[in-house]
């Protein structure tokens, strides 16, 4: 590339293990040094003397990738696999441990909408210290001040300190700030995840508008669909390392494909690192089908999904679990809940206090219902009041929908096309007999 | 698309970057926080209060009235021909404003957690910033030293005019360890359970309650060490007249309180790269 808005070569970022915390006393720091002298260091400083390698976390490391003025890049990845990382370098939060990073112009980092809101300030006070707080200038938050309020849909609401905001108006005032920056390259992290559906959406659009612009766009997302949507190009980042960097369907398509045990059923052996919190712990997620386990469904067959968990706490209400089906491409197929207004049948605990155990959540499928492809399964645990996912299991496994039944036929092996594929009711009626004098030629009898 | 890349200013990213961590040009281009920092600061320290940045008056006024009635009047201390209470006053103002400078600006970063995880601006913003709002706060009680030197009909001296330059020093002191400490505190949270104590220590080895003429002549350099000393001593001198002098002792103090700054600078510039990890 000849002139790359960002070039990234081999940058790698290591942490000390066990030096995440917060808290540090001196006593801990004498204590530390007196086991290991370089205890003490300043985290992510190169190693020197004698300290095991073993005692380090290399969260990012050889990452090279450059973008093009106006390239959106989408970066996908499982959980810990550094893309948060990596937007921090670029964002200049912290400093790598080795390799760098170029940045031509000014770079706008959206990784927590609402960084440096006060509580005690009022919307508009807040407007104007968040705005500085992302780099922006006063002229350039009067001049957009209508806008920005308009845009979060508060204008009755602008003298008011957020401390008395709901959550979702905290969110979108927030947005609202971060989305009027007008950075060069614009670094963002799952803020899409905020806000009602419809705000959801605004901001999608948002998100486009700033690509349209001819911006740099660096995008992390666990969500497929967004990716798909916004970003031509997606880098796949694992364990520290990129996997894979090319256009996004396949690149999707690989780490559908590398994330999903393919084996009808996920199990978190070790409950530490199982998906959830210290209230609700994932046991498994798993396909059922003809009462078994099964990695590959018949069209023909209903199939479950069953959730196993654990609670932890006594008494939680308002529980349930959420299921999301992506196709191969990453987009959504269907997302279900056992809450009742979703529930076709009547379910007995939603609402009622859960005691400590184990509980399992099973949504059946009707047969002859997806059409015939790979569909990967997001489960969630959730609790409402206020809504918390308590433990996520994003494509936590995948499974195959084979049709071998009657309907193979009529499609000559290539298939039905669309997502689903039904057998629905059909009917034919005769509505009169017999044939106008008009049609040509008569028939013989 | 008129511009073309390269027209663009070019950030590098490496481990390493230069002693100070922050190049002018950028705190230059981020002078806008500095004042939204300040104005959120005092904003912040007022809301939802009946007195409002009437505290701003009412802590150093009410020091003032208690060492009046106990070293004043009670123990009796000579303060040279000025009335007690604006021979305090005019010591209390800095000294207010360097301890609350000081004790903001320490617990800075790690007050501010939550920006400097998630936005990148020169972290020394923040230390500065609470010291500058501490000067505000100082500024509004000043108008009460005037009233008393009115009430009392002292007349300062053209000295008055190097006045700028000691609340300049006493500046300079607060932010230059406010950066170490600021630092520290990031790091180690033992600073905030110093911090109080700390302060009022301070507050007896500077010549706020009593005189500079009781520490004995043998001593004062070691006593100038403190670079409060030369702040409340620069003060008295510049305001208060006459009766008051100023040696070469405060040059000691002058010298102390620039390379603490220096120094301070350095340290966080130091420290500053890995604040985001540890805070």
């Amino acid at each position: 590339m000849a002139d790359p808005m960002l070039r990234v070569e081999n940058l790698g970022k290591r942490y000390r293990v066990g030096q995440l915390e917060t808290y540090r006393t001196i006593r801990d720091a004498v204590t530390s040094v007196v086991r290991r002298p370089e205890a003490a260091d300043e985290g992510g400083t190169p190693l020197r003397g004698s300290a095991g390698a073993d005692s380090y976390l290399w969260a990012l490391r050889n990452v090279s990738f450059e973008l093009g003025r106006g390239e959106v890049l989408g970066i996908i990845g499982p959980n810990g696999a550094g893309k948060t990382t990596l937007l921090k370098i670029l964002s200049r939060i912290t400093v790598p441990t080795e390799g760098r990073a170029e940045i031509r112009g000014r770079v706008g980092s959206l990784l927590e909408v609402g960084a440096g809101f006060h509580p005690e300030l009022t919307g508009r006070e807040n407007i104007f210290l968040n705005g500085a707080v992302l780099g922006m200038k006063k002229s350039e938050i009067v001049s957009k001040f209508d806008e920005i309020v308009k845009f979060a849909e508060l204008e009755k609401f602008i003298e008011t300190p957020v401390k008395r905001y709901s959550s979702g108006m905290y969110v979108r005032l927030a947005f609202s700030v971060a989305a009027h920056l007008e950075p060069e390259i614009l670094v963002a992290d799952e803020v899409l995840a905020v806000g009602d559906a419809a705000f959801q959406k605004k901001c999608l659009g948002k998100m486009g508008d700033v690509a349209k612009e001819g911006r740099t766009v660096l995008f992390v997302s666990h969500n497929m669909g967004v990716i798909n949507r916004l970003c031509p190009r997606t880098i796949l980042l694992t364990d520290g390392k990129v996997v894979k960097d090319g256009p996004t369907d396949e690149v999707v398509a690989h780490y559908l494909r590398s994330e999903s045990t393919s084996g009808g059923q996920r199990r978190w052996e070790d409950p530490q690192n199982a998906p959830g919190n210290e209230r609700i712990r994932m046991r498994s997620v798993r396909v059922v089908s003809e009462g078994q386990v099964a990695a590959e469904v018949d069209i023909d067959q209903p199939t479950s999904i069953e959730v196993d968990f654990v609670n932890h706490a006594a008494g939680i209400k308002n529980l349930f679990v959420n299921i999301y089906l992506l196709d191969s491409g990453g987009a959504t197929v269907l997302s279900t809940a056992s809450t009742p207004a979703a529930n076709a049948i009547h379910e007995e605990w939603y609402g009622n206090p859960h005691p400590v155990g184990h509980y399992r959540a099973t949504c059946t499928l009707p047969a002859n219902f997806l059409n015939e492809g790979r569909y990967f399964v997001s489960a969630f645990v959730v609790t409402l009041g206020p809504l918390q996912v308590e433990a996520r299991a994003e494509q936590a496994l995948s499974f195959e929908v084979f049709d071998t039944g009657v309907m193979r036929e009529p499609g000559g092996g290539t298939g039905w096309p669309g997502a689903v594929r039904p057998r629905l009711p059909w009917k034919t009626e005769m509505l009169s007999g017999g044939v106008g004098s008009s049609s040509s030629g008569g028939e013989s009898r | 698309m008129t511009e073309t890349t390269t027209e663009l200013p070019l950030t590098v990213i490496t481990p390493r970057s230069g002693w100070l961590g922050v190049s002018r040009r950028e705190l230059w281009a981020y002078r806008e926080l500095l004042y939204f920092l300040v104005w959120r600061d005092l904003k912040v320290r007022y809301k939802q209060t009946v007195l409002g940045i009437g505290w701003a008056v009412l802590q150093p006024v009410f020091l003032m009235a208690v060492f009046t009635l106990f070293f004043g009047t009670l123990a009796g201390i000579q303060t040279t021909g000025v009335p007690y209470p604006v021979f305090a006053f005019a010591a209390l103002l800095p000294w207010t404003l360097f301890a609350r400078g000081l004790t903001d600006a320490s617990t800075s970063l790690s007050a501010n957690r939550n920006l400097i995880t998630k936005v990148y601006f020169p972290r020394i913003l923040l230390p500065a910033a609470s010291v500058l709002a501490a000067v505000v706060d100082f500024l509004v009680a000043f108008v009460v030293l005037l009233v008393l030197m009115t009430y009392y009909g002292i007349v300062p001296t053209l000295a008055v005019a190097a006045l700028p330059l000691f609340v300049g020093l006493a500046i300079v002191a607060s932010m230059g360890i406010g950066f170490w400490f600021s630092a520290l505190d990031a790091k180690y949270r033992d600073v905030k359970y110093t911090l109080p104590f700390l302060t009022q220590f301070w507050l007896f080895v500077t010549p706020v309650v009593y005189p500079i003429t009781l520490v004995p002549d043998a001593w004062r350099w070691l006593y100038a060490l403190n670079p409060m000393v030369g702040v409340v001593e620069g003060f008295r001198w510049a305001l208060l007249g006459q009766s008051f002098t100023i040696d070469s002792f405060a040059l000691v103090s002058v010298a102390v309180a620039v390379l603490l700054f220096l120094g301070g600078i350095a340290y966080f510039g130091r420290s500053e790269r890995s604040l985001a990890d540890v805070v």
